[in-house]
């Protein structure tokens, strides 16, 4: 084991900044990451230990007790569990004996619960050992346990047909299905690989930047910062390196877009990280991908080693002296508030996924302190077609503030859930009848996945874009059948409590303080104070550092402007306070340890 | 008309919101044309001896004489407001609620590094004590608390703010900067 990590930590040049990469191969070779390899680490690296501690227990997928030969990660987000992830996760614990966060004895199997792994349009699914498997029932999870008894290999227990597209591919072999429903400009087949390289060589960076600038392109991300101003941030930033990162930590539930831009067209997006480098004068481009998807690892490495022989990667691009770009993939290690751009940056640094303050803003002070940009999946996709037809031909798409398409992802209770690239300006409706699902069947729709908000029929006419209802994509149906409160906030609520980086006081403690209020709500004890709370406390979340923290109330507030019915339902109408405290019960435990009898 | 009566009293909490009160600077003295002090720690009072109007109440419950002072301050006051993280959040007293309230008093008393004397093995027990609760409690776990005032502590600007707009009636201004203390 020892001289295995030795290699480990030459393969990245003793770089500590690569110490994500380092935790990775090695929690992948031996399944968990014990004390004294953590030890030689930080010694090779010449860290100390706490900080590489602190990096490995921020991070889902990194563990320090062994997690199994066969690791099961079950999804455990909102759409899951409508799907039937219940009775799955059930089986799983019946068949192999044990609960979730615990391995078997036989040190075999090791069973957790996961975040939302970007398969909402395929749920119930699971992640084993890097492998995802969609459509659990549990039938096929007794065919995979008892697979896992005989020792089968991850890929020999794929027993369905292989995913669309390149799912099926030598390098995926996946069941994931691309369940692309929409295809639209960016998504469009026709697409060239290398075009848009050639001509850009023949512009000038500016003339780039101005082309992004004229068709008013916002990031896709959600928080929809202009491109084309970002580009110019970093461009104008000094700074003797320059940085392009791709964010592809799709964290959010309910979002799932950029893994089928990644199966489908990951030139498209290469090409358009090359772009933002020539534009802002960078040579280094990192797609940093969330580790969920590390089963697209060996196809997306082959694609970028094609584009190098066909040298739209490398040196002196396409013959252009001094045109120097070349990408490689960072992955995460289970993280939501990576997708954070400067948690994300701090990630990829090889440190805890922790938020900066920001002024400075990453195009000043980014990776390795150096002027950074950060763009969305889809950005990148769309910044090629921008380029390659012009500002003005994007501006024809969509509406005055929303430019251009939008990738949707759709899930939840319709006929047509998967990924459907759109114009901006359709109303929820509009959506809701081409996904193939009826209004009257509809109780709700979660735009923009947790961090975004609930709305109701009454707001179904709503329109999709920057001036009405912003989304980064996200859409989850909710039919009559479910309870919002505990089958949705609930579960989302949950989410964020999993995920607060804890850097920020307000959010490593509201989001519980909240969920306990909407636990005693649900449990019939709440009273109108409790409603009065959490509208008061879900606006000193907004005092966070980041988006994570700062929408972390979300779910609720949403949910009480939009369903307030649901919640005064279940309050008690005659009490004005109850806090279920006793004071004789509070003193039990100490009264029993200190041999005294409560005096009051 | 007579001045609103204020109340004050600092319960699981380390003063430090009592001292944002007095970092005022001289609007105390504009305060004190303001509002009437009865029970409070800054001028002594030790019991309600009237009906008030605002009590402010610092620190959570982590014991029982807490619970007491706090349940008095309700009956006591028209509107109770928190002060600060430990009056909201239980504050830093909270990081005991992790850990048994066995285990903490056993390593306090009995086997932490720096327990010296203690050979018969006495956990304080005298009936004149309060009694430890199982955890620090937030004080709107305990009574009905009307506003909460966060930060550790609260700026004085904040604290002079509030206390102001509940005595005259007006919407209190709580802009971003004001609220963001971490």
């Amino acid at each position: 084991m020892k001289t295995g990590v030795q290699k480990i930590v030459e393969k990245y040049g003793k770089d500590k900044t690569r110490l994500m990469d380092i935790l990775i191969d090695v929690q992948t070779e031996y399944g968990y990451i014990p004390h004294e390899i953590t030890v030689q680490i930080a010694e090779d690296l010449g860290m100390s230990e706490v900080d590489v501690d602190q990096t490995i227990s921020f991070y889902h997928f990194f563990s320090q007790k062994p997690t199994g030969k066969y690791h099961i990660f079950l999804n455990n987000s909102a759409v899951a569990n409508m799907m039937g992830r219940a009775e799955v996760a059930h089986t799983f614990m019946k068949e192999l004996g044990i609960r979730f966060g615990e391995v078997t004895s036989d040190g075999l199997v090791g069973l957790f619960d996961t975040s939302c792994i970007g398969m909402n349009d395929q749920e119930p699914a699971a992640i084993i050992n890097n492998q995802i498997f969609t459509r659990l029932t549990p039938f096929r999870v007794k065919e995979i346990v008892r697979d896992i008894r005989e020792g089968k290999s991850i890929h020999d227990m794929v027993v369905a047909d292989y995913g669309d597209g390149q799912n099926s591919s030598d390098l995926i072999k996946s069941v994931v299905a691309n369940n692309i429903r929409k295809i639209g400009p960016i998504l469009e087949r026709n697409f060239k690989p290398g075009q848009v390289i050639e001509k850009i060589t023949k512009m000038t960076p500016e003339q780039v930047i101005d082309e992004v600038k004229k068709s008013n392109m916002r990031g896709r991300g959600g928080a929809g910062f202009p491109t084309g101003m970002k580009w110019e941030f970093c461009r104008n930033a000094a700074g003797p390196k320059k940085y392009i990162f791709c964010n592809a930590d799709e964290g959010e539930p309910g979002t799932f877009k950029d893994r089928v831009i990644l199966t489908e067209r990951a030139r498209l997006l290469f090409e358009g990280m090359v772009i933002a480098g020539y534009a802002v004068g960078a040579d280094e481009g990192i797609l940093y991908l969330r580790h969920e998807y590390k089963y697209l690892q060996a196809y997306l490495e082959s694609i970028l080693k094609v584009a190098r022989e066909a040298n739209y990667l490398g040196k002196n691009i396409l013959g252009k002296k001094g045109f120097n770009f070349d990408i490689r993939i960072q992955f995460g290690a289970g993280a939501y508030v990576c997708g954070e751009e400067s948690a994300l940056i701090e990630s990829a640094e090889g440190k805890r996924g922790e938020p900066r303050d920001r002024p400075p803003f990453p195009v000043e002070k980014g990776y390795l302190d150096m002027p950074t940009v950060v763009n969305n999946v889809e950005t990148l996709c769309a910044v090629v077609k921008v380029v390659l037809n012009g500002g003005d031909w994007y501006k024809s798409f969509g509406t005055t503030e929303s430019t251009g398409t939008k990738l949707l992802s759709v899930s939840g209770d319709c006929k047509f859930p998967g990924v459907y690239e759109v114009v901006w300006g359709f109303s929820v409706n509009d959506i809701l009848d081409m996904v193939g699902a009826h209004a009257e069947d509809v109780q709700a729709v979660q735009v923009g996945g947790p961090s975004g908000a609930i709305i109701g029929p009454n707001e179904f006419n709503r329109i999709l874009g920057y001036e009405d209802l912003a989304t980064g994509g996200s859409l989850i149906i909710i039919g009559h059948n479910r309870d919002i409160l505990s089958d949705i906030v609930l579960n989302f609520m949950e989410f964020f409590i999993d995920e607060s980086c804890g850097s920020c006081s307000t959010c490593r403690i509201l989001p519980t303080l909240l969920r306990n209020k909407l636990l005693k709500i649900l449990d019939a004890r709440g009273v109108k104070q409790d409603i009065d709370d959490i509208v008061a406390w879900g606006k000193i979340l907004k005092a966070s550092r980041c988006g994570l923290g700062q929408t972390a109330a979300n779910p609720m507030l949403s949910s009480l402007k939009n369903f307030r019915h649901l919640y005064e339902k279940k309050i008690q109408k005659n009490k004005e306070y109850d806090s279920g405290f006793d004071l004789g019960q509070a003193v039990k435990e100490s009264c029993e340890a200190t041999g005294r009898v409560p005096n009051f | 008309m007579s001045k609103p009566i204020v109340a004050t009293t600092s319960l699981a909490g380390c003063f430090g919101c009592h001292m944002s009160v007095l970092d005022i600077d001289e609007r105390i003295l504009e305060l004190i044309e303001l509002v009437e002090f009865n029970k409070s720690p800054i001028n002594d009072i030790k019991k309600f001896t009237k009906k008030c109007d605002i009590g402010l109440i610092e620190g959570g419950c982590c014991n029982s004489e807490n619970v007491h002072v706090l349940r008095d301050f309700r009956e006591h006051c028209k509107i109770l407001v928190s002060v600060g993280e430990c009056a909201i959040m239980g504050g830093l007293p909270a990081m005991r609620n992790g850990i048994p309230i066995r285990e903490c008093l056993e390593e306090a008393y009995l086997n932490g590094p720096t327990v010296v004397g203690n050979e018969e093995g006495i956990i304080p027990n005298d009936p004149e004590l309060p009694m430890l609760l199982d955890k620090v409690y937030p004080c709107h776990e305990i009574v009905k608390i009307d506003y909460f005032l966060p930060g550790c502590p609260p700026r004085a600007d904040l604290i002079w703010e509030a206390l102001v707009a509940l005595v005259t009636g007006d919407e209190m201004k709580l802009p971003y900067e004001v609220l963001k203390f971490d």
